[in-house]
């Protein structure tokens, strides 16, 4: 089974992110499940908040957080201070951080986990002239991942955000994952 | 290719597949008022009604007292009715439920399970529907989306018998059920209408035959009143094993009919809860089975009416029941654990375990099921149960 943490503020779609997650996922034929935690002033725009995916080829019945992720996406490279993102993550597992900057940079120069940087926030300010980085860093975190479905995400996201929005999300994604491809390589076949 | 009226298979989330479901069944008048973590199930009732979809009548309240009242008056009127609410809204609307079920009349909530304040916490546990257990309610707590549809399709057929005619809650966790995205499989509208059937109650309020509900009745009648709603829930639960077997038959789905056993036919220790833990507990006692534990689950769907035979069977061949509750009575343990107890009382059944857990959102993890199990198993080898219920994983530093 695929877990998946996001950690983000209020505001940033961190809990989108997990529904377009798992809603790609079941267009792509598998089963998930996706679900915020909004504890702590999760409500308020700019609190610490985390979403959870999970996806497997079996109906998942687990109705908690997941404590021991095998990947996580980081929307903002500030809550690397304030929260113990690292939590449970098990050794060897992708991290994907939105961030203009190297991970060497960040700190983690032998970090046990494969630590990436990525600056969704760049992608996102070029499409939408805002900061709505979380499209961005999901095309990122597809080909960093290599098993989720780029065609899935972008009808998840269709769905999801029917019209221009889609399209603009569509094309951040798109962006995000070329220019992915380019700083990280080919994952996976 | 099935034989199911399947509309579509989708993932989507908890609030807006039940609130598909409501705008199928399409009730007369919908009566709401906000709070977390309900909302999305009346925001979206109410893009049905405003975009012409369904053609309900959707009336905002000023308050969940008003808006349990506006349920009481459709269905005093001969209305199918439906309202949703969570936590302190519950509470503001017991007065009216109490009236309802005092008065046979059948409208549907959906809880959307919350903390009572204070302090104040829009995370999950079952406190606030618990709270109302006294009323002559009907209660259904489910495990996941579908199971939370499902329940839906089923309970106006229910509520609404003849033989019933008493409000009805379904109980669904929140934020995990209401807000969480999981396939699920919708249902075709005429299916789902002509499977829940029509309200027609006995009697209607009209201005041309006037008649009271609700009158002063003296010492001499109203222990009949009030027998005559313990009786009604009590034929109830059958209606519910009725209910959930034609659904099975008609759309393919079951998830229990007042309680779904799983593994418990040898299980030596048998587990009990309800809502959305049930599946968390699930893949706890197939890992504990893996290892060799004779483990099972009784998962109680039907709160009220409580299912007492159905407890007292399936758990009399155990050594030892865990009961997980969400909710307690101040100073008198459990709640959902008191009534297992009761009802084992003079059985000769097993030594019974009462953990309060998942209070305010606190996570239940399998591990925390395997390590409540384990403490229980300690427990009971050495002789040593507690006497009452035990707070799990209590933090000793904050009291």
């Amino acid at each position: 089974m695929k877990e998946i943490r996001i950690h983000g503020r209020g505001g940033q779609g961190s809990v989108v992110t997990a529904e377009l997650l798992a809603i790609a996922a079941f267009k792509d034929g598998k089963y998930s499940q996706a679900f915020p935690y909004l504890g702590g002033g999760g409500e308020r725009r700019g609190a610490p908040v985390q979403a959870f995916c999970r996806i497997d080829q079996e109906p998942i019945r687990l109705k908690c957080q997941i404590t021991e992720p095998n990947n996580l996406i980081i929307q903002d490279a500030g809550l690397i201070e304030l929260v113990d993102l690292f939590k449970g993550l098990k050794p060897g597992s992708p991290v994907l951080i939105n961030s203009p900057d190297s991970p060497e940079r960040l700190g983690f120069n032998d970090s046990e986990f494969m630590v990436y940087t990525f600056p969704a926030t760049e992608v996102a300010l070029e499409v939408f002239q805002k900061p709505l980085v979380n499209t961005a860093m999901i095309g990122a975190f597809a080909v960093l991942s290599g098993d989720l479905n780029l065609e899935a995400l972008s009808r998840a996201i269709e769905q999801k955000f029917p019209g221009v929005t889609g399209r603009n999300n569509i094309k951040a994604m798109k962006k995000a994952a070329a220019l992915a491809r380019e700083r990280f390589g080919v994952m996976k076949a | 290719m099935s034989k199911y009226p399947v509309k579509n298979r989708e993932i989507m989330q908890g609030s807006i597949a039940v609130a598909e479901t409501i705008g199928a069944l399409e009730p007369g008048v919908i009566g709401v008022y906000p709070i977390t973590p309900q909302t999305h199930i009346v925001e979206h009732l109410a893009r049905l009604v405003a975009n012409g979809a369904i053609n309900s009548r959707y009336i905002n309240a000023d308050s969940e007292f008003s808006a349990a009242s506006i349920l009481y008056g459709a269905a005093s009127a001969g209305v199918r009715s439906y309202s949703a609410s969570s936590s302190q809204g519950l509470l503001l609307m017991t007065e009216v439920i109490f009236n309802m079920a005092g008065t046979r009349l059948p409208g549907v909530f959906s809880a959307v399970n919350r903390s009572l304040s204070p302090p104040i916490n829009i995370q999950v546990d079952h406190q606030d529907t618990m709270t109302l257990r006294d009323s002559g309610l009907i209660q259904i707590y489910v495990e996941n989306i579908q199971e939370a549809v499902d329940t839906h399709v089923q309970i106006y057929r229910i509520a609404e018998d003849r033989e019933v005619l008493l409000p009805a809650m379904v109980c669904m966790d929140g934020w995990i059920i209401s807000h969480a995205y999981e396939p699920v499989t919708l249902w075709q509208e005429d299916a789902v209408k002509e499977f829940a059937g029509s309200y027609d109650p006995p009697f209607k309020v009209d201005p041309r035959k006037p008649l009271t509900y609700g009158a002063l009745t003296d010492d001499d009648k109203i222990t009949e009143f009030k027998y005559m709603v313990d009786s009604a829930l009590c034929r109830t639960e059958n209606k519910i094993v009725q209910a959930a077997e034609l659904f099975r038959e008609e759309f393919g789905n079951f998830h229990g009919d007042v309680v779904e056993k799983y593994y418990t036919d040898d299980a030596k220790i048998i587990i009990v809860a309800m809502g959305s833990v049930v599946g968390t507990i699930k893949e706890a006692v197939d890992r504990m089975r893996a290892g060799g534990k004779k483990v099972g689950l009784l998962k109680i769907r039907s709160f009220r009416p409580f299912p007492a035979a159905a407890v007292r069977e399936l758990l009399s061949g155990a050594e030892m029941a865990i009961v997980v509750d969400r909710s307690f009575s101040a100073s008198a343990g459990g709640i959902l654990g008191s009534e297992i107890k009761a009802n084992l009382y003079h059985q000769n059944g097993p030594v019974l375990f009462n953990y309060i857990a998942g209070i305010g959102g606190r996570e239940l993890y399998p591990h925390s099921i395997m390590e409540i199990v384990q403490e229980s198993e300690t427990a009971f080898s050495k002789d040593c149960v507690p006497d009452g219920a035990v707070f799990f994983n209590l933090n000793e530093e904050l009291l």
